[in-house]
């Protein structure tokens, strides 16, 4: 399956097209199909990763270098079994290395490589250059492929409840068919270009699932948003990409990418401005401050893509495109050994700039919405202190409760058909005990609750960026999570509490929904308490063969991925401690203010300062209003204004003018051409013709005689000319 | 030999005066008189050709039947006897031109080939020991025995056609 | 000057059919034009026999003896029809006869 890993992606993409051309008619209206083709993908996704597992514990030597490492791992098994060290070194290596199956596993992890699995293909050939398409099957994709077949197989089984009779029902699934196979494409691209056309599409699907509901413009504009803020953030791919190219000698693949990067083949000053403008890209499309407006609009879309797309997978294709060239940004933006960098201010300041936008929203989505681009800012962060395997754990986790919170606020807009918290909801956990359950498992799992999951993911973002880095290590982004921490629980306890307790202020009848939305919340919860126990801390897990598993298995562990400066974090109690603290004191405050009506109620009507601050983060630090009326407006109106002089003056005088001249040549043409030469034609001919006739006439003078000396004529003619020249 | 060409002549000279005489005069009865004198040249000339059978039949047939039935013809279409008609008609000039020009060019094509080619001294178109009508009606009945029966029936249909056409409508 | 020419017939011929030519195109009365058609065929009876006499060949005079019987067969039905034409318009002018105008 390893090296055919490449099928996954192709499934749905068939399904897509199949849907697409026959859904209408098919029994389910394509939705079967789009089922069992992500159901197929799924069950293929994990047969790849138990595949994988063999693989990583026993990968095939690749080259010398493998067998260099392999070769110290060899001579101490081999010691071990009695032989000379230093005299089979040299033959053990060859022999082992061609046998390929010897190398000791239980040596140390650092000291074995894994390779990934390549296949690549050349797509097309232009001005001399491979273009390629192939795949890249290593840890993280192994790991994503599983995320995302697995969320997308839930929202389908979900969306055939939540959009059931919906005018494009149809379409909705084949669309999420497109998606879920250019995300598997995503993951594994082979090549920086296949990266850039797979991260297209997704922002593509994005914007046509966003837009499901087109007829209402405010859906419209949302999905534009989205994807216009997409391109300005793509601008960034771009360049990246290209600078890469020139830059690595002109290759797209990502191995070679990363393997030139980090043995210092590549020009510092040339990854620096590679990593700057694919900061751009996270920037977008992970919703990172700047340019993250459009995430919170995308709620406008049905909540099953805001699962998918908006929180289990498509943003953190950002996130996996750091991942991805991670050598790239570790030597670019030094990672390893200073202590603030560009990723990592952007994920703090991410960070706490979202936590701080979902404490004034009052529909369920976008707090979810924004809490999402929170957490992404605790991925980048983590990213940007070092903490490779923090980020992808960190993203593993997010992925199954986010997706489930999400699907729960679907669930309750199903039952009270309104996303506005404090005008429709309330108390609401009497008649939804199963979304109740979910939703409260997950929101635990998301501030961080021993033994959730989120406590062990971000757990060891906070170790990482209190651990790694040079010069005192990136302690100041430690503090950053903590209070993101703090913020999170927060205002996730009032989204609970004003969705779940309390009178309800709705007018509706809301029950529990259908087992087709319970089921997949389910799945998810459990997946939610369980999902940490992938990677349990050396300190902490039960042994050796348990600990660290996701580390094991998905950390890449071969030549494009940096190891000189690369460190794991340790489990640290006080750091753990001191998170679980800070959550429990967030749930506190926020139960204070709210349970028992505690604090400060209405200081925004007394305090001025308190009401600009709501002001502020009501209007979103007024960034809305800066891309919007600012940057565009400034564009927009002179653009405008010298479009429509150009329209009046330019076109509109060339058309005019044309239309004169063509006036004033048709003028011309009739009086001079036709009338007199065309005319004087016709009649000097009909003329010609009258007076030739008139002459000609007097030959059918109907006189026989007349008749007679024509003949008589043409004879003497005729003989006159034979005898003069015959 | 003086004797033929003095003859010819002077009988060439008498034609051509009443051929023009034919087609010049005004009175009809006299163009039709000259035409007689012009036959009666005709046959004289087929004598000095030797061929006296001919000649015979000439004036037996042409000036015997053939201007007794124009004769006939001015006779009955005439409306109004004596009195002068014109000579030509309007487009008498196209006929002059015609024929100058028809007379140049046979003129010329004649004189140009057959120069002074003379006729045979003992021109007989007669076997030695048959005269000339034999020799005809020999000739007639077998040589040319379907042009005669042709020619036969050519003049029955004439015969029948001037009937015809020439009848009082009923 | 002692022999006769041959060419003294011809052009004997040639002009009696010229003058026949003339006539027939320049005069107005029918019946002169059918004169000078005889005109006409009798120029040509005389070229026949002279070189019939030229070739000593019967040929000439048989042909000759031919044309003279068609020329009779065709006065008699061209008088027949000058009649016919007379009845009709009262006039033989050949000027007024142009019913195939146009």
């Amino acid at each position: 399956m390893l090296d055919n890993a490449w099928i996954i992606p192709l499934v749905p993409a068939a399904s897509f097209f199949l849907i697409l051309f026959f859904g209408k008619r098919l029994p389910r209206k394509g939705s079967e199909v789009g089922i069992a083709a992500v159901a197929v993908a799924f069950v293929l996704a994990i047969a790849t990763n138990v595949q994988w597992f063999d693989h990583v514990e026993d990968p095939p030597a690749a080259h010398e270098a493998t067998a260099e490492e392999a070769g110290e791992g060899t001579g101490h098994a081999l010691g071990g079994e009695g032989e000379l060290a230093e005299a089979t070194t040299a033959g053990g290596v060859e022999g082992t290395g061609g046998q390929g199956g010897e190398v000791a596993a239980a040596a140390e992890e650092e000291e074995h490589e894994v390779p990934p699995v390549q296949r690549t293909w050349t797509w097309f050939e232009i001005g001399g250059v491979d273009v390629e398409a192939g795949m890249l099957l290593d840890g993280p994709a192994a790991m994503m492929l599983v995320v995302v077949t697995l969320v997308s197989l839930l929202v389908h089984v979900y969306s055939t409840d939540y959009v059931h009779g919906d005018r494009r029902y149809t379409h909705f699934f084949a669309f999420l068919s497109l998606f879920t196979a250019s995300m598997l494409g995503l993951v594994m691209s082979t090549s920086t270009l296949q990266l850039l056309v797979c991260w297209e599409l997704v922002g593509l699907c994005s914007f046509a699932l966003i837009g499901h509901w087109w007829e209402e413009k405010a859906n419209s504009d949302a999905a534009l948003k989205a994807f216009i803020t997409n391109r300005v953030g793509d601008v960034g791919l771009i360049v990246g990409v290209i600078t890469l190219y020139f830059a690595a000698g002109q290759t797209f693949d990502i191995v070679d990418i990363n393997s030139q990067a980090l043995s210092g083949d590549i020009s510092h000053l040339a990854l620096l401005v590679a990593s700057c403008s694919l900061v751009a890209a996270v920037m977008s499309k992970s919703g990172q401050f700047i340019l993250h407006t459009w995430l919170p609009d995308a709620m406008a879309g049905p909540t099953p893509v805001s699962a998918l797309i908006h929180a289990a997978t498509m943003v953190v294709a950002g996130v996996y495109m750091v991942g991805r060239l991670y050598g790239v940004f570790f030597e670019g933006l030094s990672i390893g050994v200073s202590s603030v960098n560009l990723l990592a201010v952007v994920g703090a300041v991410t960070v706490l700039g979202g936590a701080g936008l979902a404490f004034v929203q009052n529909d369920i989505k976008k707090v979810l919405a924004y809490s999402t681009v929170s957490q992404l800012g605790y991925m980048v962060m983590a990213l940007g202190v070092g903490a490779w395997t923090a980020a992808f754990f960190h993203l593993f986790t997010h992925a199954f409760f986010k997706a489930c919170l999400f699907l729960g606020a679907g669930s309750v807009s199903h039952a009270v058909h309104s996303f506005d918290m404090r005008k429709d909801m309330g108390g609401l956990r009497r008649w939804m005990p199963h979304t109740y359950r979910t939703f409260l498992i997950a929101t635990g799992a998301l501030v961080g609750i021993f033994p959730l999951a989120g406590f062990w993911s971000k757990d060891e973002i906070l170790a990482g960026a209190s651990q790694l880095g040079g010069g005192g290590g990136y302690t100041a982004f430690m503090v950053v999570g903590i209070v993101g921490a703090l913020m999170t629980a927060a205002y996730m306890t009032r989204v609970v509490y004003l969705t779940f307790f309390g009178e309800y202020r709705g007018h509706g009848h809301p029950h529990e929904s259908g087992p087709r939305l319970t089921v997949p919340l389910w799945v998810l919860a459990v997946l939610g308490v369980t999902a940490g126990f992938a990677n349990l801390p050396a300190a902490v897990g039960p042994g050796d063969g348990l600990d660290l598993r996701f580390e094991h298995f998905y950390e890449p562990k071969a030549p494009y991925f940096p190891t000189a400066n690369f460190s794991h974090p340790e489990f640290s109690p006080g750091i753990a401690v001191t998170a679980t603290i800070v959550a429990v004191l967030g749930i506190g405050v926020a139960y204070l203010w709210y349970w028992r009506g505690l604090g400060p109620h209405g200081i925004t009507q007394r305090n001025r300062l308190a009401r600009v601050g709501r002001q502020v983060l009501e209007n979103k630090y007024y960034l809305d209003w800066l891309y919007t009326d600012v940057i565009v407006g400034a564009v927009k109106g002179p653009v405008a204004r010298a479009a429509y002089w150009v329209n009046q003056h330019v076109i509109d005088g060339v058309v005019n003018g044309a239309g004169r001249g063509a006036t004033a040549v048709g003028r011309f043409v009739y009086t001079r051409i036709d009338q007199q030469v065309v005319d004087g034609a016709i009649t000097g001919s009909a003329a010609a013709a009258n007076s030739s006739g008139q002459v000609f006439r007097q030959l059918t003078s109907g006189k026989v005689q007349q008749y007679g000396a024509l003949l008589f004529g043409a004879a003497a003619l005729f003989a006159g000319v034979i005898i003069i020249f015959v | 030999m003086v004797a033929e060409n003095v003859f010819f002549y002077a009988i060439a000279a008498v034609m051509v005066a009443a051929s023009v005489v034919v087609v010049t005069n005004r009175n009809v009865v006299r163009s039709a008189l000259a035409l007689i004198v012009v036959f009666a040249g005709v046959a004289a000339q087929f004598i000095l050709l030797a061929a006296e059978f001919v000649a015979v039949t000439q004036v037996l047939v042409y000036i015997g039947a053939i201007m007794v039935l124009m004769l006939f013809g001015i006779m009955l279409t005439r409306s109004r006897i004596g009195r002068d008609e014109q000579m030509t008609n309007s487009h008498w000039w196209a006929g002059v031109v015609t024929a100058a020009l028809l007379a140049g060019v046979m003129g010329y094509a004649l004189i140009e080939n057959f120069g002074d080619d003379p006729l045979p001294n003992d021109r007989q178109i007669a076997t030695v020991d048959g005269s000339n009508t034999s020799t005809i009606g020999d000739a007639i009945f077998s040589q040319f025995l379907i042009p005669f029966e042709a020619i036969s029936v050519l003049l029955l249909a004439a015969l029948i056609g001037a009937i015809v056409i020439a009848r009082k409508d009923r | 000057m002692d022999e006769l020419l041959l060419n003294q017939f011809l052009l004997l011929g040639a002009i009696l059919f010229c003058t026949g030519v003339y006539g027939v195109i320049a005069r107005k009365n029918t019946v002169l034009v059918l004169m000078s058609i005889e005109l006409i065929l009798n120029a040509v009876n005389i070229n026949l026999l002279a070189f019939g006499a030229m070739g000593n060949d019967i040929t000439g005079a048989v042909f000759a003896l031919f044309v003279i019987a068609v020329a009779a067969a065709e006065v008699g039905v061209g008088l027949a029809m000058v009649l016919i034409i007379y009845r009709n318009r009262s006039s033989v002018d050949l000027d007024e006869i142009d019913s195939m105008r146009g």
